[in-house]
């Protein structure tokens, strides 16, 4: 009976949105394949606003991610209310200033800004608050514990969640599962080929399809796609692999600082041993690889050119979109991890397997304290989150808005709104569910100054790719740059803001 | 007219000069005295502390800067010799003169940014035209991606981009120049290098001096190129003066640091480009 009616409720569930989808959909394709989803911002609410003769003006990314979901539902949000929506797109690494310099200027040329969520701390102060009626509403309610943490600070949440990001592998399927290479794999090498589990089983693996057509469709196909590319966004393709040897759940207390001393972990040997299997990793790239920015990650992978990849979800999603040459070819799997980790109170490796998730977080976006139009600016968020949006942004991987609700982690989702294979789709939620669960995550950093931090371990870590200098030189300018930076602004305050981020990942909060 | 009158029309041009060039400066010069950034936002006073951080803690400002004056220098030197072979080649009475007058000056007329990005489509090492033409001859070199290389990538985008401005100069200088010389030398049996040599560039030595230098400005405050091709890497290899500034300053948001490397940045320029422009005049104006 409990079956049963479980299964009459799943289907009403699934189905109840079509009722919706011939109202709202022919308008609207975007969201074609669930119809309207009813909720305080669905875009049958929405309809009903009236925010004719206001202009609403926003700074996001470049196209297409983030940048692309921004502009396309400012546009259906000019339609619905009457608005105005003046959209400014702007490339990753000025995101930050482009919002600083008028705050600081104690201006508001936009009323919403997007950034990375570690900016938190630099921000909050310029950003109003989440108003409790947003904060109260059932998709709210849906967003998953470690995002409204993500989303706040100190209890107040000052950045809206539109996305959820953590890093993962992805791997070609068809490769790793394939008898036949599985054969070949062992005839040549010895070993089982398999989902990597170490750093070290990802080189060897990369290492061994690189540079020839093993897909058999007439190109070459290469190891891995990483993001390689000086910018602002390598620092965290480094600490993804870093965790690995550098998170010990037996040394709590900061995995980038000692939290009592503040002095930086950066140049230890786990992240030095990081450093040195990503400058072993230029060997299998694709050409031109080390100049590999995000985007190119997702067009390398998601159009089939490599065997792994690991970073954010986009790759994963693009690889499954109905025109990728290689839908349901794909899996999701954890990080993999290291068969020794770094000891930073006793100095010394332990010879046992550490894996850690890095959890990264991801886009994030608040309405500024100054703006006149706060009020159609949260339901602008509200709105770009409802139901129907957030399914509909999920499915396409150049979007770059991943699962951040309770929600998202159910693989049906996938299988019939998105055609994906059952077994891929339960392998995604359950890589995704199982981070979230994780007692050895890593959270980046979120301390006065993050950029500074984040800067100094891209040129460090780029240098090291370049051969310009060996891991461990390289590391250590980073921790000098580190200490230089921790003494120009307090080290007090680094000390409290990192405090917060460490009790996170010793899991007391 | 008295002499107050003359400074009442005086005015409005100085007023203008105040606010566009000498506010902008003194402000410059006062945010360096600061420790502005994002988490301490404002004009404190912290004396001369970024200066003496840049002075001796800061080696990648002086290595970004060695690493511009190479590539500055280089990609003008290349801009003249093809600007003023171009210019030559049009100043005759060729065929379709016009076309090719105006097919040179199209670089100049693109938006940098907008051609860089093409550029770095073009030299994409595994998605790129250039290297699937090259892989014809069996190479594929590292555009992007090899540290030398990638300076020399920058410097062939530099020069398309900007041999048209030093053609323009070129041009128009030559144009300018009196016919008699050239008569005489003709009645006297010169060759066309001979009256290159001992005419045409002597003639044209003033304008040259002043298009080096225009260029040499210009050049040294590279940044678009840089940021889009290759942001720098690989690793630090093509990162120069005015895109490090720009990392400290609206990257890193160290505002008053990024002032005082702004400020020592304006003042080297200001000491080289004359000591460059005495040494040019002293060289091609010996006669």
């Amino acid at each position: 009976m409990k079956t049963c009616l479980t299964a009459i409720i799943s289907s009403l569930m699934i189905f109840s949105p079509m009722a919706y989808a011939d109202k709202w959909s022919d308008q609207f394709p975007h969201i074609k394949a669930t119809g309207d989803i009813p909720g305080d911002c669905s875009y049958e609410k929405m309809s009903k606003k009236n925010y004719k003769g206001k202009t609403l003006k926003i700074n996001t990314h470049a196209i297409p991610v983030m940048g692309e979901p921004t502009a396309l539902h400012a546009e259906q949000f000019e339609k619905l209310t009457g608005a105005k929506v003046e959209v400014t797109h702007t490339p990753a690494g000025d995101l930050y200033s482009k919002a600083m310099v008028p705050f600081q200027a104690g201006q508001a040329p936009y009323d919403i800004v997007f950034g990375f969520s570690n900016f938190i701390n630099d921000w909050k102060r310029y950003l109003a608050p989440v108003p409790k009626k947003y904060m109260n509403s059932p998709e709210m309610k849906d967003v998953t514990k470690s995002h409204m943490g993500v989303s706040s600070w100190d209890g107040t949440m000052y950045q809206y969640p539109v996305d959820g990001d953590r890093h993962y592998l992805k791997y070609r399927k068809d490769v790793i599962d394939n008898p036949e290479m599985q054969k070949k794999y062992k005839a040549d090498t010895g070993k089982e080929l398999k989902v990597p589990t170490t750093w070290k089983e990802y080189g060897e693996m990369a290492k061994y399809f690189n540079g020839w057509d093993w897909d058999g469709d007439g190109e070459k196909e290469y190891g891995s796609a990483e993001v390689m590319k000086k910018d602002d966004l390598m620092f965290a393709a480094f600490f993804s692999r870093s965790v690995a040897y550098a998170k010990n759940p037996r040394t709590p207390g900061g995995f980038f600082f000692d939290l009592e001393t503040m002095k930086p972990n950066i140049n230890n040997p786990g992240f030095v041993e990081a450093l040195t299997d990503w400058v072993e990793a230029t060997k299998y790239v694709p050409p031109g690889g080390t100049n590999f920015g995000l985007g190119d990650e997702i067009g390398s992978f998601g159009g089939g050119q490599t065997l792994f990849s690991f970073s954010w979800d986009d790759a994963f999603i693009a690889a499954m979109q109905d025109d990728s040459p290689i839908k349901n070819k794909v899996g999701a799997a954890p990080l993999p991890g290291a068969n020794k980790v770094w000891n930073r109170v006793s100095n010394s490796w332990e010879n046992q397997y550490n894996q850690a998730p890095y959890i990264v977080w991801g886009w994030a976006v608040g309405v500024a304290k100054k703006s006149k139009v706060k009020d159609m600016a949260f339901d602008y968020l509200c709105f770009f989150s409802n139901g129907a949006n957030h399914q509909a942004d999920l499915a396409i991987g150049r979007f770059g808005v991943n699962p951040f609700k309770n929600s998202d982690f159910d693989p049906n989702i996938y299988i019939n709104s998105m055609g994906w294979d059952p077994e891929i789709a339960n392998s995604y939620t359950k890589t995704l569910l199982d981070m979230e669960k994780s007692n050895n995550r890593v959270f980046p950093l979120r301390v006065p100054g993050v950029f500074e931090f984040t800067s100094a371990v891209a040129t460090g870590t780029s240098k090291a790719l370049a051969g310009q200098l060996s891991p461990q030189e390289a590391l250590d300018e980073v921790a000098k740059e580190w200490e230089a930076i921790v003494s120009r602004v307090g080290k007090k305050a680094v000390q409290k803001a990192y405090a917060v981020g460490v009790k996170m990942e010793d899991n007391k909060l | 007219m008295n002499f107050k009158h003359k400074y009442f029309f005086l005015f409005p041009g100085l007023f203008v000069l105040i606010g566009i060039l000498i506010f902008p400066i003194i402000f410059v010069v006062r945010l360096s005295l600061s420790g502005w950034n994002s988490y301490n936002p404002g004009l404190d006073y912290i004396g001369l502390e970024n200066y003496i951080r840049l002075f001796t803690d800061d080696p990648r400002f002086w290595e970004s800067f060695f690493r511009l004056s190479f590539l500055s220098v280089t990609t003008v030197i290349l801009q003249y010799v093809i600007g003023f072979a171009l210019a030559h080649m049009v100043w005759k009475d060729i065929k379709f003169k016009r076309f090719f007058r105006v097919l040179f000056l199209v670089p100049m007329m693109t938006t940098p940014v907008i051609m860089t990005v093409i550029w770095r489509t073009f030299f994409h090492e595994s998605l790129g035209p250039v290297n699937d033409m090259l892989s014809i001859f069996g190479v594929a070199p590292k555009w992007l991606t090899d540290p030398v290389i990638a300076k020399f990538t920058v410097i062939i985008v530099e020069v398309w981009q900007w041999t048209p401005f030093m053609f323009l100069l070129l041009l128009a200088g030559l144009l300018s120049l009196p016919k008699e010389p050239f008569l005489a030398a003709a009645i006297d049996g010169a060759s066309p290098v001979r009256k290159f040599i001992y005419v045409t560039f002597p003639l044209m030595a003033p304008i040259s001096i002043g298009a080096i230098i225009i260029r040499l400005i210009e050049a040294s405050k590279i940044m678009d190129t840089v940021y889009v091709l290759t942001s720098g890497g690989p690793g630090t290899s093509t990162e120069t003066s005015s895109f490090y500034i720009f990392i400290k300053g609206l990257r890193e948001f160290q505002m008053g640091y990024a002032a005082s490397m702004s400020f020592t940045y304006l003042i080297i320029m200001i000491i080289s480009l004359t000591i460059i422009a005495k040494v040019l005049t002293k060289l091609l104006l010996k006669e």
